[in-house]
């Protein structure tokens, strides 16, 4: 009976069945805990359909979600696109009215290497895969997918779904780490008021930034021009409609193709091996690591500048857009409630994703 | 002596918690600014009275902007 032999069911395996309960999982973070639900629920379905057995959705050269997975993601065309997205909806004003927060955004980045070096040294990744899961201590999606599916495309999935929820976590990962490593006065800082930034400075920016960026770190390239570009859509104010469509419809299409191939890409055998459990445990050092970072650095420069940082924006250099930067203006708020950082916290914010996107090429660089 | 209540920071006025004429004591809200999807409290600078309000439900405000007059 050929019909009876095709059943899928007949070849269902117990691997299978725990990642039909992860895609669950995942779903049911995304629904009733909103957890980055735009990626989470399409990575939560796409992992239950890659594990139907015979479905073939991943079959290379044919199945539906491998051509998706091939040509947005190995052709590395989405993480672009929502870079582009991304740009069109990022106000580089709270970063260019205090340049010096810049620092915080790099400073921040020290997880990224950290993680990249316990990865390799002690828990025995090779350099690809340590790069790999040393970037989600950025905390930026599109750039850790960006770079794994370059240099180390087997882990991609779970490295995708460590920082997505990892970035979901950020409210609860980051308060911690922060008040452990500030005092009373330093979190009641009140910043000075930034000068204001000009049109002309935010249409120069984004090009300026392109050239320099993309000279020193050519590898960066595909994201940053991206980034850029979106951003001087916005900034232009002629080209509305371009902006709108990058920063929404365009974003949600690409978004819908990303999370269901990212999840698609765990399959029961590839996924199901302790490997796993060190990535997250490694992608929460990575977290935790970036934040203090950022903290430490904030009260460094502190040292030398009379004009005072309220160390808690340093946690706001982890990218983790604009989480991470409401996280700061809560903490802050909590010791005095007519504090507001939420704008101060924008810029190290922003420029962490720059310092994650060229972290990511210098790796690249070195790597591949 | 009028009292501006200025913007803290640029955002959307999301509400408006007070009427002219209306009360107030030092730190009690008075208009919520949405800024990045996040509820940021404008508290009142001293005591007084609302004389006026220079802003309405749902309008874009910058950093700075007078919100209400105290009296």
């Amino acid at each position: 009976m050929p019909f009876l032999e095709a059943m899928g069911i007949l070849y269902l395996t117990p691997n299978m069945i725990t990642m039909w309960l992860i895609g669950l999982l995942l779903i049911y973070l995304a629904v009733k805990k909103q957890y980055e639900p735009l990626l989470l629920l399409p990575i939560g379905f796409g992992i239950i359909i890659a594990n139907l057995p015979e479905a073939g959705l991943m079959k290379p050269d044919t199945g539906l979600i491998w051509l998706f997975y091939h040509f947005g993601i190995e052709w590395e065309v989405i993480p672009p696109l929502i870079f582009l997205g991304l740009g069109a909806m990022t106000d580089f004003g709270p970063m260019l009215a205090q340049p010096r927060l810049i620092f915080l955004g790099a400073g921040a980045q020290v997880g990224v290497y950290v993680t990249f070096f316990v990865a390799y040294a002690f828990m025995g990744f090779s350099l690809k895969e340590a790069a790999s899961i040393g970037i989600i201590g950025g905390a930026d999606g599109p750039t850790t997918i960006f770079l794994a599916s370059k240099l180390a495309p087997h882990l991609l999935g779970a490295v995708a779904v460590a920082g997505y929820s990892y970035m979901a976590m950020v409210p609860f990962i980051q308060p911690p780490i922060m008040r452990l490593l500030t005092t009373d006065a330093e979190r009641r800082i009140r910043m000075k008021k930034s000068r204001k930034v000009t049109q002309r400075e935010k249409i120069i920016f984004p090009i300026t930034a392109t050239i320099v960026i993309v000279l020193l770190v050519p590898a960066s390239a595909p994201l940053i021009s991206m980034f850029m570009l979106g951003n001087l859509f916005r900034e232009s104010g002629v080209v509305g409609r371009l902006s709108d469509t990058a920063q929404n419809a365009l974003m949600n299409i690409v978004t819908i193709f990303l999370g269901v191939s990212i999840g698609a890409t765990m399959d029961g055998d590839h996924f199901l091996q302790k490997q796993v459990i060190y990535i997250f445990l490694l992608g929460l050092v990575a977290f935790m690591a970036s934040t203090a970072s950022g903290v430490l650095l904030a009260k460094f420069m502190n040292l030398f500048t009379k004009n005072k940082i309220n160390p808690l924006i340093g946690a706001a250099g982890v990218s983790a857009v604009p989480m991470s930067a409401r996280v700061v203006q809560k903490e802050g708020s909590r010791v005095d409630k007519k504090n507001y950082l939420l704008m101060f916290a924008m810029g190290p914010n922003i420029a962490g994703v720059i310092g994650t996107v060229i972290a990511a090429g210098i790796f690249l660089t070195m790597l591949q | 002596m009028a009292e501006k209540v200025l913007a803290p920071l640029a955002g959307n006025i999301w509400e408006i918690l007070v009427k002219v004429g209306d009360k107030v004591q030092e730190d009690d809200e008075l208009v919520i600014i949405e800024a990045l999807k996040m509820e940021n409290p404008v508290y009142s600078p001293c005591d007084g009275v609302i004389k006026e309000i220079k802003v309405s439900k749902g309008e874009q405000v910058q950093e700075d902007a007078v919100l209400m007059i105290l009296e």
